[in-house]
Parts: structure tokens; C-alpha cells; sequence
């Protein structure tokens, strides 16, 4: 069995401690209560603050338990704070590909369209902000499946809808579609929801890589995808150009 | 053949952004700096113009960085600048006599009650279409005259020269104490009320009015020439446009068709309408102003509605009222209810602008029942920008005989999708958002492309132009009209507010 990672023991105890107290602490009393040295103390609270569980009062430059900590079973990124942080990405994004862009999350089981930006051929289209996708049939929805485990399993414990004949239905085949994603770190739908279109998508990660959302383009498959149906390499660059800039954008260090 | 690009320097009130676009109006690299505010009075906004300067050293080569490109690979270099903010400087040190006043400056308000109150004052308005305000930069540098010693007498001989930031940057760019060119151009001129409108040169008695030797005045250009060579920055690149930054956001989102008009979202707003080639006087509030100049060709006019407090609005409920955590959070907290529940927010915190122009309205929250939660707070803190559109719209739409068709939009609030949906219920027109958000930089790289020959035509341009995002309107008419007669009550609640007394003690 590994070891127990040390700061981690030690971010608990100065929570239990913040939790415990009946005001604010300051740095110095956190390292005493927990004879820890300040700079290790300060470290570790620094750290918390950045993920919101610690919150720093203004004016005494003192701390106590974070809002993130009373919302930690609902969603930690608003969406329309998610719409407001990638929208000078997914614009460029739309330009370079000459598609259509979707970002989405996961909502109730199913992909929730927080922002859309046209495909910029100046055709008439409609903003379908707020629509509800099927997760197994959009690239969006598999990539977001690939990274939440819950989510994916009650997905397969359902019966997803065959819109298509290539549409992924099976526990095995869904399975292993997410498997390829999270080794690639990106996902593709070739005529999965509607026949002679497909999409390309990739992660959006917030702090310590958490997948808040995905971003992705689509369109007619002979323009998303090459002779061989295959997703072309150049827009599967872009998207994921794009994934990782919101990524960065949201704090998330190593995408 | 290697690529070339147009490098735009967007002077903002807050920062200074240099943006490198392509041909095909892409945005290929960004770099931005912030300046210091100083606020050394109350109602004083001061820059300091050599930090500005300074900037723009810095953030020009960290773009062209950015984007891998060297000076030979830029065709030409535009300029948009915060509009009305007064810089005199010695013409011979480069040395800024005093700090920039800034556009929200109010120091000038006595002496602009004085000025309405001079013979000339209602010819005044009609030869510049601006009322009389501190806003704009006459008051400003009349202030500097009579508030620096021996400044008048060193203006009179010319050594001492006047420009907003445009002129400033340019006359650096070129050579500053060494040749530099002093010059501005139509669109900021026409901020000063020193401007004849129709005629585009500085008017006599303007500048009799104000009390202001001609020594001083920079030449008046097209907004859209070239007006020389930069020897400092970007060396041997050509200077080719300069505009306000709202002009320049209406010539980044190609309005350039009478009737075509755009909104910017920000702290305030902005919104202008393309009149054509003549200036259109306003009887609603709004004013008249220079769209932009083309070379040669004849000017093109807008009527502008500025409207003081919008996306400020949202700010105050996060920082004062402390009821959301980030700008966007509002949409989340507004979309927890289906309506405003009968609760209006006017904001008028220091006065309403246009098409009202009361200085002595204060806010008002009105409509509050027991059953008002803070999500339909946050539904009136957002229907108040709507509303407010409506009302310049309404304003643009009986000064000028034009019937507004659709509303592109710009800025910041256009993340909002409720807002922009409340947006096209309540104008009843669709609200286009552009792909490029960046459209005050656009508009300048723009105009100054186009002066060199890197777009042929406006035509060129407008094929540039893709809408990212399309708001329909769906409001149904009867509650669209019902909403606005409650709105305009909550506007005539905020009238006479602060007492006759209150505004004369403070004269």
C-alpha cells in the first residue's frame, strides 16, 4: 500500500481546524495549533485558496472555510461563467475550421449547450444555447462521459437510443470508445446522431485537471473528415489549440 | 512572398492593447498593458501621457513577438484611442505640461454651467451637434489654460501643442521633438466642440468661445490616410488611421451603410447609427458626431446614445451588494426565476444620460413585494441595460427618419445569452454578435489597411464580417408593451431626486 502524502494529511487538518474555529485564523496561529512551520503552513493555505475551500478575509489578512467547500457536490464552475471564460476561444476556433463550435457540459445525464458560435459561412442558423444533447451520439457527450465515470455507467445502464446504425448502444462498444478517448485525449462522431455529419471534441479542464466541460466543432462529415473517414488532423489541432487555451485560461496547469 | 498583417493600437481608457490582424481579419496575436488611474480629487480621472507613451513601446514588439513577425511584415498601423481625454504637452521636450484629463473627468462641471450660460452657447451646439459637458475636451483644455501659469501666452506662441491620445501617439510615433507630426483626426476632433462638423476644420468662433489660441490645435484629417511614417517603435511602418474608439468599433462591425448601427456593452454603453453624409441634429438626446472619413471622401455622420451605467450595474451587485461572486453568476441567479416579478431597477447613480439627460435623478429599486427574491433582482439589474437600449433606440429611430432592422453588438455583456435575448424582446429587432469580439481594434486595422491597399474596398471588408451568434426576438407584443410602460414609470421615479437647493449649494 503507498504512503499517505504528507500535505495532503496536512490540507485536512488545517480544514478540520478552520471548520473547529469559532472566528478567522491567522497564518501563525494555523502553524502553531498544528506545529507546522509558517512557510509550510502558508504553503498549504495558499494552495487551498486557489481551489476556493480557504477564503482570506480582506482587511484582517486572516482565513476561514471557503464557499467551494459548502458546494462541493454540485458543478464548482458556473456555466455561464464556463460560456464567459472561453468565448474569445471558441470564436477563433469557428474561424480557423470554418464549423460550427458547441461547448457543453454534463447535466442530468445529459450534454447541456452552454455556448455556440455559427458556423461563419453568414447561412441563416439558429443559437441553440440551453439545448440538451444525447451524450453517447456527440462527440461532446462522449468525451465528457470519458471523464466522469457515473455519469458513463448510467449512461450504459440505460438503453441509449440507436439514432443511426453506426450509433454506439452497447456497454462494450461505448466503453471502449471512451477508453480511445481518454488515451488520445480527444473524441470524434462519425454519423453517430444524423447521417452525413460528424464532430470532433476535447476536454476543458479547470484546477488539478478536472474536466468542467468540452469544446467542438461539427459539420458535414466530408468536411470534418478525410477520404478515409478519418477526423482531420488539422481540425482535430484546432480543437484541441482551443481546449487547452480555455483550459489554461481556467487555471488548470499541466493542459 | 511573405504574409504581411496590420498591427492596430487600441488606446483604452484602462489599458493599452496592440492586436496584429490578417487579411482576412483574424486575430493573430494580443498583447495588452495597464496604466495607472489617479484620481488625486474628487471627480478627477488623471492619466499620466509619457506611461501611456511608454506602453506602447512595450506592448507593440510583445505582439509582433507573439505573432513571429518582424516591422517589414506590417502594412500599415491604426490607432484607436479613448475619445475626449486632453493631453498639452511642450513641443519641444515632449514633456506633458500637466497629467491627462480623462473623459469621466468632472472637474469642469462649474465652469461648463458658466459656459452654457455665455452668449454663443446655442450656436456653439449647433456648429459641434454636442451639448454642453464636461465630457468633452474643449472644457478640458480650457481648464488647463486657466489653471497653469503662463500656459495661454506659451500656447499662443505655439510652443506648447494640444491633442487627444491619437494625436499624442502619432506625434511620438513620427519623431516627437525631432519633426513629429501633430495632427488628429475627424472623428476625435469632433469630441472637442471646437469642430465645425459640416466643414471639418477648427471654427473661429469656437475657439473664441473657449477662449483657445489655434497655435496649439493639431491639423484635421480623414480618419482613414496615411499621415506618415513611424521613426519610433515600429520604424518605416506607415501611420494609416486613427479613430474614437466607439467610431472605430462602428467601422469594425461594417456599418457603414446608413441605417447600419452597433451597441457596445461594457462599463457603459455605446450605442451609433451610420446617418449617411449628413449630420442628423438630434431633439431626443442624442448626439451628433463624425462616424469616420475615408481619405478624400466625404464624411460619414453618426448619432450616438451613451448610456453611463450597464455592465457598471452588474458590478455593483457583485461588489457592493456582494450577492454574486463573478460577472457571469448574474445570468446563473437571474435564470432561478422566470420574470422580474414586478421589480425595476433604474440606475441612475449620477444622473441619467441619454435620451434623459437629468442630472438630478438618483436610482430607484421599485416594484419590491415580499415575494421579490434576489434572482429577480439580478433579472431587473439585467432588463435595465435592455431598457435602456430601447430608449436610445427609440431616440436614434425619431431623430433620424431611419428605422433600425437589426442591432450587432460588441463587448463584454454579449457573453450574457439572457441579456442579449431581453436585448431583441425589448428593441424588437435580432441582435447580431460578429466573430470577432475585438471590433474596437478591427475597426482601426480596418481603416488603416485600407488606406494602404491591403483590403481594396468596404465591400472587401463586409465579406469579412461572419456573425457568431443571431438573438431572435420572442417577446410577445402585449407584454412587451406592458413591460415598457412600467419601465418608463420607473424611469419618471427617478426625476428631481436631489433638491434644487442641494445642486445650488453645490454650484
Amino acid at each position: 500500500m503507498p504512503g499517505q502524502v504528507q500535505s495532503i494529511t496536512r490540507a485536512a487538518a488545517i480544514l478540520r481546524l478552520l471548520a473547529s474555529s469559532s472566528g478567522r485564523l491567522g497564518i501563525g496561529e494555523i502553524a502553531r495549533s498544528l506545529d507546522l512551520a509558517k512557510g509550510t503552513a502558508h504553503g498549504i493555505v495558499r494552495t487551498l485558496q486557489d481551489v476556493g475551500f480557504v477564503e482570506q478575509d480582506k482587511t484582517s489578512g486572516k482565513y476561514q472555510l471557503g464557499a467551494a467547500l459548502l458546494h462541493l457536490g454540485t458543478s464548482y464552475l458556473d456555466v455561464n461563467e464556463l460560456r464567459s471564460r472561453s468565448i474569445n476561444w471558441a470564436d477563433p476556433l469557428a474561424a480557423r475550421s470554418g464549423e460550427a463550435v458547441r461547448i457543453g457540459t454534463l447535466l442530468d445525464g445529459k450534454v447541456l449547450v452552454v455556448h455556440h458560435v455559427f458556423r461563419p459561412d453568414d447561412t441563416l442558423q439558429t443559437l441553440d444555447v440551453g439545448s440538451l444533447l444525447p451524450p453517447h451520439a456527440t462527440a461532446l457527450g462522449k468525451v465528457l462521459l470519458a471523464y466522469d465515470v457515473g455519469a458513463a455507467n448510467a449512461v450504459m445502464q440505460g438503453e441509449p437510443e440507436p439514432y443511426t446504425r453506426r450509433t454506439l448502444v452497447t456497454a462494450r462498444t461505448l466503453s471502449r470508445a471512451l477508453t480511445e478517448i481518454r488515451d488520445n485525449g480527444w473524441g470524434a462522431e462519425i454519423e453517430e446522431m444524423t447521417l452525413g455529419k460528424a464532430g470532433i471534441a476535447a476536454p476543458i479542464r479547470g484546477y488539478g485537471g478536472l474536466v468542467v466541460g468540452a469544446i467542438g466543432l461539427s459539420g458535414p462529415v466530408d468536411r470534418v473528415c478525410d477520404a478515409q473517414r478519418h477526423p482531420r488532423p488539422a481540425l482535430v489541432a484546432y480543437v484541441r489549440d482551443a481546449a487547452r487555451a480555455v483550459s489554461r485560461d481556467l487555471g488548470a496547469a499541466r493542459w | 512572398m511573405t504574409d504581411s498583417y496590420v498591427v492596430s493600437i487600441d488606446q483604452g481608457t484602462t489599458s493599452t492593447r496592440c492586436i496584429v490582424f490578417d487579411r482576412r481579419g483574424n486575430l493573430v496575436s494580443v498583447a495588452q498593458r495597464e496604466h495607472q488611474q489617479h484620481f488625486p480629487r474628487p471627480g478627477w480621472v488623471e492619466h499620466d501621457a509619457l506611461e501611456i507613451w511608454r506602453n506602447v513601446g512595450k506592448v507593440v514588439p510583445r505582439a509582433l513577438a507573439q505573432a513571429g513577425i518582424v516591422a517589414g511584415q506590417v502594412a500599415a498601423i491604426g490607432i484607436a484611442n479613448q475619445r475626449e481625454s486632453t493631453v498639452v504637452w511642450d513641443r519641444r521636450t515632449g514633456v506633458p505640461v500637466a497629467p491627462a484629463i480623462i473623459w469621466q473627468d468632472t472637474r469642469t462641471d462649474t465652469l461648463v454651467e458658466a459656459l452654457a450660460r455665455a452668449p454663443g452657447a446655442e450656436d456653439l451646439r449647433q456648429r459641434c451637434g454636442l451639448p454642453l459637458a464636461t465630457y468633452f475636451s474643449g472644457p478640458k483644455l480650457r481648464w488647463l489654460l486657466d489653471h497653469t501659469p503662463g500656459l495661454y501666452e506659451r500656447a499662443e506662441r505655439g510652443e506648447v501643442l494640444f491633442g487627444t491620445m491619437e494625436s499624442w501617439l502619432i506625434w511620438n510615433l513620427t519623431g516627437g521633438p525631432d519633426g513629429g507630426l501633430h495632427l488628429t483626426d475627424v472623428t476625435n476632433a469632433s469630441r472637442t466642440m471646437l469642430m465645425d462638423l459640416r466643414a471639418l476644420g477648427w471654427h473661429p468662433d469656437s475657439l473664441a468661445f473657449f477662449g483657445i489660441p489655434a497655435a496649439m490645435l493639431p491639423e484635421i484629417r480623414s480618419s482613414s490616410e496615411v499621415y506618415g511614417t513611424a521613426t519610433a517603435v515600429l520604424p518605416g511602418v506607415r501611420i494609416a488611421a486613427a479613430l474614437g474608439d466607439q467610431q472605430a468599433a462602428l467601422f469594425g462591425q461594417t456599418c457603414f451603410a446608413p441605417g447600419d448601427a452597433k451597441c457596445t456593452y461594457g462599463t457603459g454603453s455605446f450605442l451609433l447609427l451610420n446617418t449617411g453624409t449628413e449630420p442628423v441634429h438630434s431633439s431626443h438626446g442624442l448626439l451628433t458626431t463624425v462616424g469616420y472619413q475615408i481619405g478624400g471622401q466625404p464624411a460619414v455622420y453618426a448619432l450616438e446614445g451613451s448610456i453611463a451605467i450597464t455592465g457598471s450595474l452588474v458590478q455593483w451587485f457583485r461588489d457592493r451588494l456582494e450577492l454574486i461572486s463573478s460577472a457571469p453568476e448574474i445570468e446563473t441567479l437571474a435564470r432561478t426565476v422566470d420574470d422580474n416579478g414586478g421589480c425595476y431597477i433604474v440606475p441612475a447613480f449620477s444622473g441619467l444620460f441619454a435620451p434623459h439627460w437629468r442630472s438630478e435623478a438618483r436610482g430607484v429599486i421599485v416594484g419590491l413585494t415580499s415575494y421579490i427574491t434576489k434572482g429577480h433582482l439580478a433579472r431587473a439589474v439585467l432588463e435595465a441595460t435592455g431598457w435602456q437600449t430601447r430608449e436610445v433606440v427609440d431616440a436614434m429611430n425619431a431623430d433620424s427618419g431611419l428605422e433600425l432592422t437589426a442591432l450587432r453588438v460588441d463587448g463584454g455583456m454579449t457573453a450574457n445569452n439572457l441579456l442579449m435575448q431581453f436585448v431583441a424582446d425589448v428593441v424588437a429587432v435580432p441582435v447580431v454578435r460578429p466573430m470577432v469580439a475585438e471590433t474596437v481594434s478591427l475597426g482601426a486595422a480596418y481603416a488603416a489597411g485600407l488606406a494602404v491597399g491591403y483590403w481594396p474596398d468596404l465591400e472587401g471588408l463586409r465579406s469579412n464580417w461572419h456573425p457568431a451568434a443571431r438573438w431572435v426576438p420572442k417577446m410577445d407584443n402585449a407584454v412587451r408593451a406592458e413591460e415598457r410602460e412600467n419601465w418608463q414609470r420607473a424611469v419618471e421615479r427617478t426625476f428631481d431626486w436631489i433638491k434644487p437647493e442641494a445642486r445650488a449649494a453645490n454650484e
